[in-house]
């Protein structure tokens, strides 16, 4: 080679104008923008918190022979090209893959029946009397407790759930799938606010509702679905984040767009009128009802993209209300969990702090897709539940680029002057930079049954994505730099 | 010829989708362009525009058109580029001061900054290397200027950098100009054809701002870092691309070369590049003798930092270089000679050097142990010259105020000056001290005022020399130029009131105050005959 070739890099910088980014002393770049250069000045903080382990398993992963930049490329291409539709809805029985009359699912990781929390008892106990398998709360806290109930994370099956995310057997689940890779994804239908099931309530009045669901609206929507042809949910998540949703917390320009979609379909069914009535009114009550939605949509989006070979991509995050947990793509189906936080947010009247159950739901699928907390910007209408200004909102979507790996030109930003969403956490980055997932959220009651009692943020556990990162050194990682050393 | 492109399934907001419009109609070739989701009153707009109704049947809301009007399939293709490079808005930051978040590291820098060509970092040494390793891995050119370094990092990050021909400054690289933006601690110095490499900082200064002084200037200044030349694993690496880089940039028509003694090979590794590069060059090993050209070589060896300067300015006009020792004429420096010693007390004998700048110490310790054999100093290495307590002067000495011993727990005495101070006030009533000699380095990075907070240390201990019915010389020089913002002629002012002699170099005011040394002992010698 050439001297000149070899340092052409060299060359072209002495022919180009200088373009600095400053690393330490703020005073040089002071100096460098007093006399005309182009610097941006980096508020540096030890990367991982000067955590050394963790910046050895990076610096590990750094080293290593796997291209994880290109498997990470590969995976969030995966989930920027989903196209999740919803196709149908059925009983979770019999179109969810291995559920069996006795499968209970939950949300979050993995959890027994001893660790779980109020309102995820409250929900078993409500859906093992839905089903018939328990007459009362006494037979079926002694029935979940006897090990003849088979409980599993909703993660396992394809599904998610919000809050205590129960789902049995009997249960009408929405059914996505994703039309550019072909899996499937499921999801109860959203019964409401208040004493709801996935709050932990089991009385009367939500028995009612959960077989209401299921003799009326089930097969009106059933039937209304053939009719109308799958719903492409990535249209109707980018129109709804343009009209101030985020797709976690803030549901009403969502619901009100499928309710638009469906309408002309329902009255063509040639139902009674009262049922369809009743039907346009349940989900013209409930805020929420696209929650139901968009979670399932993220979640077949983000399940194509599981298993990519050295991806750090995280695939999956969910509580159970006792453990927050999260999925890597290059690490298969392990949980990597830390304890449950408490939410900080407003509360409704009546309660407070001191009624809160942890963190629950496998709502964080919208986080982990990259709409909810990381599009708060998009829905300045409810930052008052974080406490802040729209200004805030936008700083915490902002942070997000930096601990995700792409943006989503389908889902953009009208306040980031359209800027995609920032898509597809880095699990390395989350650790490098110590910048935790911005996670929207309600706050259930920590005693089955009440229900909703605010909303906000929650922080997930550090230790997850620190767990998470030294796992995938193990697995993918150069050497240790102790067994490196020349010979 | 209409086109129509349908992309099924992809939303977007109608404003924008207008503003894609009036950007894709800018296309060549194109006469008109409708970019806009497939709602009933588009699809009807395009097919009374005469686009292929068949295509139109099947879009719905959901689907984005992109209706083109061109003269030929080329241009449809282009204009249809141009509307999904116009939609998807990659990583553009948001407008206006709610949006701006400070970017925490590197990775979200580059994001902000996507034409970053050099990271500058000053980071602890314990971060340090691997920030510079991800900017390497990223493309950037690296000015590292934390020490505490590993020997084992610097090899690696050159090493990386010279797989990736970049330039890796440093680590404990204090000074560069690159395109002419002062880096660090470094003068604002004209543009011109001198480019410098050097492993010493304050030398680079010194040479820099002589060069702008003479009326010539600098094409860029490569700090290259204190283990460059001088560990031979290390192998001059950074010098050597640099020698490299200027040798092929059209700008520089000499090299000049600053460093301390290299190891020997790495020095002729040095003197062979030079000669490769087949540009004039000067190269100063600051303590090692002086060599004399080799009959035909490209390569000048110089005495000393003002004399790189004057010999490279020199090449680059293309004139003779005519060694001197002052600017001044030779009865004005006698004249300096004879008013500054002539109240002098019989018990004033020795010289004492205090400095902020190592390589300016470096050079007055050369100057005056030449002279007289024994300056001690805390940055030599032969051990009988060495302070045993760098804290306490004996005889006739040169203290490095920015030596590790000083620097623990406190800032550079180029920063913040008060560590001279403290020295000169504690050492005012040795009545032995005959001369004084400083420098007041300026420019970016340095202190705000450098020779204000000299001044009373100056005129203490002259006057604490007046009380004793003595006199006391203090020789100075200001390593700046006209541009710098400390304002290089008010620093020289304040000097002067505080009764300072500056001189127009270091090495001049280092020898003049030899000179003034050696009349007192010339006087000594006489008076004990």
């Amino acid at each position: 080679m050439t001297e000149q070739s070899r340092v052409a890099p060299v060359t072209a910088l002495f022919n180009s104008r200088l373009s600095v980014v400053n690393l330490g002393l703020a005073s040089f770049a002071d100096n460098l923008a007093a006399v005309g250069a182009e610097v941006v000045q980096v508020d540096w903080r030890p990367p991982a918190g000067g955590d050394e382990v963790a910046l050895a398993a990076l610096d590990r992963i750094a080293g290593s022979e796997t291209d994880v930049a290109a498997a990470n490329k590969k995976a969030v291409d995966i989930l920027l090209a989903a196209k999740p539709a919803l196709i149908d809805i059925g009983p979770a029985g019999e179109v969810i893959p291995g559920m069996t009359p006795t499968t209970v699912l939950h949300s979050g990781p993995p959890v027994t029946w001893e660790r779980m929390c109020g309102p995820m008892r409250g929900g078993v106990i409500g859906g093992l009397i839905y089903e018939g398998l328990a007459k009362d709360r006494a037979e079926a806290e002694a029935l979940a407790a006897s090990g003849r109930i088979t409980f599993a994370p909703c993660h396992s099956h394809g599904a998610v759930g919000p809050m205590a995310g129960i789902v049995t057997a009997k249960m009408p689940v929405w059914i996505f799938e994703n039309a550019a890779f072909g899996n499937r994804a499921y999801c109860t239908v959203n019964e409401g606010l208040g004493k709801v099931l996935r709050y932990g309530a089991f009385s009367d009045e939500v028995l009612t509702r959960l077989h209401w669901i299921e003799t009326d609206l089930y097969p009106v929507m059933k039937k209304a679905l053939k009719l109308h042809g799958p719903i492409d949910m990535k249209g109707v998540i980018a129109q709804a984040l343009q009209m101030g949703d985020e797709g976690h917390n803030r549901n009403r320009a969502g619901t009100s767009l499928i309710i638009r979609e469906l309408a002309p379909t329902l009255v063509q069914l040639g139902e009674p009128v009262e049922r369809i009535v009743r039907i346009l009114e349940f989900l013209n009550a409930n805020d929420h009802f696209f929650l139901n939605l968009s979670m399932p949509s993220c979640k077949c989006a983000l399940d194509a993209a599981r298993g990519v070979k050295g991806s750090s991509m995280i695939v999956a995050m969910a509580r159970n209300g006792t453990d927050f947990g999260i999925q890597i793509s290059g690490l298969g189906d392990r949980w990597f969990t830390g304890p449950a936080s408490l939410v900080e947010g407003l509360y409704l009247p009546g309660y407070s702090a001191k009624d809160a159950a942890p963190d629950i739901g496998d709502s964080v699928i919208t986080e982990t897709a990259g709409i909810g907390g990381f599009c708060m910007a998009a829905a300045p209408a409810i930052v008052k539940f974080v406490g802040g200004s729209p200004q805030d909102a936008i700083a915490y979507t902002t942070r997000m680029y930096e601990i995700t790996l792409a943006e989503n030109a389908a889902y953009q930003i009208p306040a980031l002057d359209f800027r995609g969403s920032p898509t597809g956490v880095d699990v390395r980055k989350v650790v490098e930079t110590g910048i935790l997932p911005v996670v929207n959220t309600g706050i259930a009651h920590k005693e089955p049954g009440v229900g909703m009692v605010g909303a906000g943020l929650v922080k997930p556990p550090r230790n997850c994505f620190r767990d998470a990162v030294l796992a995938f050194a193990e697995v993918y990682g150069a050497a240790p730099a102790s067994s490196r050393s020349d010979p | 010829m209409k086109t129509i492109f349908i992309d099924k399934e992809s939303y977007f907001d109608s404003a924008l989708l207008m503003l894609t419009s009036q950007e894709v109609k800018k296309t060549s070739g194109v006469h008109d362009a409708t970019v806009a989701m497939g709602t009933a009153m588009n699809l009807d707009l395009l097919r009374s525009l005469g686009f292929d109704a068949a295509a139109l049947a099947e879009a719905t809301p959901n689907d984005l058109l992109i209706a083109i009007d061109c003269v030929s399939p080329e241009s449809a293709n282009a204009a249809r580029a141009a509307a999904k490079q116009a939609l998807s808005r990659k990583a553009k930051p948001a407008t206006g001061d709610a949006a701006h978040v400070a970017p925490t590291n590197l990775a979200s820098a580059l994001g902000a900054q996507a034409a970053a060509n050099l990271a500058v970092i000053s980071l602890p040494g314990a971060y340090a290397a691997r920030e510079a390793r991800m900017a390497l891995e990223s493309g950037l050119h690296v000015m590292l200027f934390s020490d505490n370094v590993s020997l084992d990092d610097e090899i690696a990050l050159k090493t990386l950098s010279r797989r990736r021909g970049l330039l890796m400054m440093g680590p404990d690289c204090g000074t560069a100009i690159i395109n002419g933006m002062p880096l660090c601690f470094a003068n604002v110095v004209k543009r011109g054809p001198v480019g410098v490499i050097g492993a010493s900082g304050t030398g680079i200064q010194e040479v820099t701002c002589l060069i702008d002084r003479a009326g010539s200037g600098v094409s860029q200044a490569i700090g290259a870092g204190g283990r460059d030349l001088k560990n031979e694993r290390v192998g001059g690496a950074t010098t050597l691309m640099g020698i490299e880089a200027l040798a092929s940039d059209d700008e520089t028509k000499v090299i000049v070369i600053i460093s301390k003694p290299p190891a020997k090979a790495v020095a002729e590794q040095v003197v062979a590049a030079l000669e490769r590069a087949g540009k004039p060059a000067v190269a100063f090993f600051v303590g090692a003798a002086s060599e004399a050209r080799r009959k035909g070589s490209v390569v000048h060896f110089a005495d000393n930092l003002e004399e790189a300067a004057a010999m490279a300015v020199a090449l680059a006009k293309g004139k003779r270089y005519a060694r001197r020792d002052f600017t001044a004429p030779e009865a004005e420096i006698e004249a300096i000679v004879k008013r500054e010693t002539r109240r002098l007390a019989p018990s004033q004998r020795y010289l004492r050097g205090y400095f902020t700048g190592g390589t300016l110490a470096d050079e007055a310790w050369i100057v005056a142990h030449r002279a007289t054999g024994a300056v001690h100093s805390n940055n030599q290495t032969d051990p009988r010259f060495v302070l045993a307590d760098p804290r306490r002067s004996i005889g006739d000495t040169v203290v490095d105020l920015g030596d590790d011993a000083f620097t623990v727990g406190r800032p550079h005495p180029m920063i913040d000056p008060s560590a001279r101070v403290e020295r000169m006030m504690a050492e005012r009533n040795d009545g032995k001290i005959a001369v004084v000699v400083v420098d007041v380095v300026i420019g970016y990075g340095s202190h705000a005022d450098p020779a204000g907070a000299l001044a009373p240390a100056v005129e203490a201990m002259r006057a604490a020399a007046r009380k004793r019915g003595g006199y006391l010389p203090v020789l100075a020089s200001i390593t700046g130029t006209a541009g710098d913002p400390q304002n290089f002629s008010q620093q020289k002012a304040k000097l002067e009131a505080a009764g300072c002699v500056v001189m127009p170099s270091n090495h001049q005011a280092c020898a003049l105050a030899t000179k003034i040394r050696q009349k007192i002992e010339t006087r000594r010698k006489a008076g004990a005959r």
